[in-house]
Order: C-alpha cells, then structure tokens, then sequence
C-alpha cells in the first residue's frame, strides 16, 4: 500500500481547519465532515476552540475591574489556545488522527490585528502551532452572519461585536464594523496562508460535497482506523 | 526616558516619553533579592524619590489561575509559559506604565528574564520566548544578583528548611532527588542568565557575599541613573549589629 505523502508538521496525522466569522457555517460543516469522515472509517478526532473556563472566567474578572487590554485580551486566548493545542491537537495528530478544528491560531490572527495588536508579534507568539495541511475559509458577506444571528436568536456578545474598541455605541453597528474589520484580515490570511476558500452563501449540502471532494485526494492513501473521538 | 520596548508596540501604550526610571533586580531564590529589593527601596526614598515595587505573579487578572495550575500540575509548558505572560503583561499595562507615566521610580523584583529562563528551561526556544517579551519595556538597569548554586542552597536550607519544588524543577523529570534535581535546574536556568546578561546587558554583582556589600554595589549602579555621584561604601560591620550570620558566612566561604 502506498504510504501518503509526508505532511509540512511531520506527524502521521492531518490537521483540517475550519476558519471564518461567527455565523459563517464553517461549525455546521466541521462536523458534518466529521460524521462522514468517522462514517468512512477514519480515525477523527473533533476539536472547537471556543473560550474555555480559563479564559471566559478571565475575562469577566477583568471586564468587572477594567483591566483587559488588546494585549491581555491576546495573551490570554493564546494561553487557552496552547493548552488546547497540547492536549487536544497535538497528541491525536501525532497518534495518526484526522484532526478536525473548528477554529485555529488563524481566529487569534484575525481578531488581534483587528484590535490593533502588531501581526508579526501575534504570529511569532503562535509559532508553536504547526501549519495546518487544509484551511477551508468559509466566506460570506457580515451582512449574512448578522442576519442569520438575528434569526437563529443568538445574543452577540460584548467582545464579539468588538464592544471594547468604542466603535459604536450601539452593539449592532459595532458588530457589523469589527466583522467587517475581521473579514478584512481574514481576507488578507487568505492569501498569505492559501485557505481553501468555501463560498459560504450556497446550500449546506453544496458546500460539504464540495469539501469532501477536495479532500479525496488527500484521504486517498490515508491509513483507516475506527474510533471517532469527540473533544469534549 | 523608558519609552522603549524590545521590539513590540503595544496598542494604547502612552507616546509621550516615560520619566521614570524602571530599575530590574534578578536573580535565583536564595540570591538576596528581596532583601536587595527593600534595602534598595528604602535608599531611594530617603533619598526623595517615589518608588512602586512590583514583581512577578502579583496581577489581579491571572495569578489564581497560576496558583491553580501550580498546585493540579495541569497546564504543559508553552501554555504555562504563557499564562506568566498575560500576568507580566497586566502587570507592564496597569502597574508599570502608569508609575513609569508619573515620573515614579519602578522597582522589579524580577521581571521578564526570569519567565523566560523558566521558559527555555522547560521546552520553549530561545527565540520564542525573546518574541514573546517584546512587548515589554527595555529596563533602565537590570542587576543580576549572582550567586553560587551551593549558596542558593544553603540559604534556601536555611530559610525554610527545604527545597521548594518548583526551584528544584521538580516538574521537569531531572531528576526524583530533590537535591540533583535543584542543581540540575540552577545549571540550566544559569545557562540562560548566562546569555541573557550577554543579550540584554546585566549589571551583574557578586551575590555570594553579605547584603551589605551586595547593597553597596547595587547603589554604585543605581545612583548615576539619577545624575547623582556613587554613595559612599557604607561599613559593613555596622556597630551593634552582627553583619554576616553564621550560616551565611560559611555558605559564602564555602
């Protein structure tokens, strides 16, 4: 049997990366790739990055007393992205998973330039993280993550719609500017990172077949297992 | 005049220069830092000058949370690399700058150089963690109170009677004898004080004498950051007083 092809982080395992705005469908499509992929007998492992206990109950301490900077702010998500990443990613990876991650460093780039942290210093901060061997970036206009948000009845949170920044003083204006200043940047990641970019407005059936697609020739020679593990 | 950081601009940080004058003492546990420190403090303001100390773990934001993770042994080296840095970070924003801003004399009981050793020590490259700490504030003098291993242990011996875990760097596997393990840790960790005074230009003093004389070097650096001339070398046979204690003088002649 041909052996697949070395990736860039030299683990036996892949990493696949789902990145874009709140509301931009790329968790719906995360796990439905999962499913599939368990489905086809791959060992997966499934992880989100979404705030940890860690982070969250930082946060509202320092919300309370003033205290969160654009650099704490940063500082600490990348605190919860390392422990995520050393005990979530790196050990499946290198165990031979497929690793399925709804959200990588790629959000902390995003959202830290758009607070106004220095980019270089963001990234050297996450050199820890190796390349991932596919990026899907799901694109769709912050018109359509609002109105989907609007209609699924999620509250947009304070940090989320870029509260701390005083760009409004309206929380859906200040929304739709902070998406829009994090679609720029992950516009710009696009092209120095090469994203696979997934048109986010067509159907959910039309973008998962997409993404299966693109990911046959990689699975082609990948090693079957049998467990799906779910990060919980 | 510190409106200079290694290399990273931090968003919200004042423009306008800094008049104060950030003033680093490192050093293992056991060098005499913190009798430094206090010795140093109460010289200074004797001499007119507004001095706020600050050191390491000491932010409202994350220091629970370091405890936490000290105590569960939870959290694998990068991520604990990193939760030291948002507590030096909100120490640098909320604490630092704005003493710095108001002309005050900072006074660091370590600072960025001790969690990079500990850093490097457990895994992290030498580069990873310089970029990591470019954020913060290029110091107007960094001391580094160098002392002997067998002096750090002898003074930690003395002073509690064992050996801490964490100075012994128990949690990196060197070694399951406390005492191999403690040295182990020290030759690594002063392998990378070792490069870092070459790095970032430490005014090292001899820290295997009595405080007195580390004192006395300490003011010789510390005094023309002010314009002033060096104060005189005070006695070190202070009357009434037993300059060295037993322990200490034994540890140092050893």
């Amino acid at each position: 049997m041909p052996e697949p092809s070395p990736a860039p982080h030299g683990f036996p395992g892949r990493l696949l990366v789902f990145e874009g705005l709140d509301g931009s469908g790329k968790s719906t499509q995360a796990a439905l790739l999962g499913k599939w992929l368990q489905a086809r007998g791959y060992r997966v492992f499934f992880t989100e990055w979404n705030s940890s206990e860690l982070v969250s109950k930082t946060i509202r301490r320092g919300k309370k007393k003033n205290l969160l900077t654009a650099t704490t702010f940063s500082l600490l998500h990348a605190t919860d992205f390392a422990d995520r990443f050393e005990r979530r990613i790196l050990p499946p990876l290198r165990a031979g998973y497929l690793v399925v991650s709804d959200r990588y460093a790629y959000t902390a780039f995003a959202r830290d330039a758009a607070r106004g942290c220095a980019p270089e210093w963001v990234r050297s901060i996450y050199a820890f993280a190796p390349q991932p061997d596919r990026v899907f970036y799901f694109r769709v206009p912050v018109q359509v993550t609002l109105k989907r948000k609007i209609a699924s009845r999620q509250k947009i949170n304070y940090y989320e719609a870029g509260m701390d920044l005083g760009l409004s003083d309206d929380l859906y204006e200040s929304y739709e500017r902070f998406q829009t200043r994090l679609k720029q940047e992950y516009e710009r990641l696009a092209e120095t990172d090469r994203f696979t970019i997934v048109d986010s407005t067509r159907s959910v059936e039309e973008i998962q077949s997409e993404i299966r697609e693109n990911l046959r020739p990689m699975l082609e020679h990948f090693p079957t297992g049998e467990r799906l593990v779910h990060d919980r | 005049m510190t409106d200079r950081t290694y290399g990273t601009r931090l968003p919200g940080m004042p423009t306008e220069p800094l008049s104060g004058k950030l003033v680093v003492i490192e050093g293992a546990d056991g060098s005499g830092r913190s009798t430094e420190v206090a010795l140093l403090k109460s010289w200074l303001e004797v001499e007119g000058h507004a001095v706020v100390d600050t050191g390491l773990r000491r932010s409202d934001l994350v220091s629970a949370e370091i405890d936490r993770a000290k105590q569960g042994h939870t959290f694998g080296g990068t991520t604990m690399a990193l939760l030291y840095a948002v507590d030096f970070a909100d120490q640098l924003e909320n604490k630092i700058v704005p003493a710095l801003s108001a002309g005050s004399t900072v006074l660091a009981d370590r600072y960025i150089y001790t969690l990079m050793a500990r850093a490097i020590a457990r895994g992290a490259s030498r580069e990873w963690a310089r970029e990591l700490y470019g954020f913060a504030l290029r110091p107007d003098l960094v001391v580094f109170l160098d002392a002997r291993p067998e002096i750090l242990l002898h003074r930690a011996i003395a002073k509690y009677g064992s050996l801490d875990y964490w100075e012994s760097g128990m949690d990196l596997y060197l070694s399951k004898d406390f005492f191999e393990s403690f040295f182990l840790y020290q030759e690594r960790l002063s392998r990378e004080f070792e490069w870092m005074a070459r790095e970032y230009g430490f005014r090292r003093i001899d820290a295997n004498r009595v405080p007195e004389q580390v004192h006395a070097d300490v003011q010789r650096h510390v005094a023309p950051l002010y314009g002033a001339r060096a104060p005189p070398i005070p006695s070190v046979q202070a009357p009434g007083r037993p300059p060295v204690s037993r322990g200490r003088r034994k540890a140092a002649s050893a």
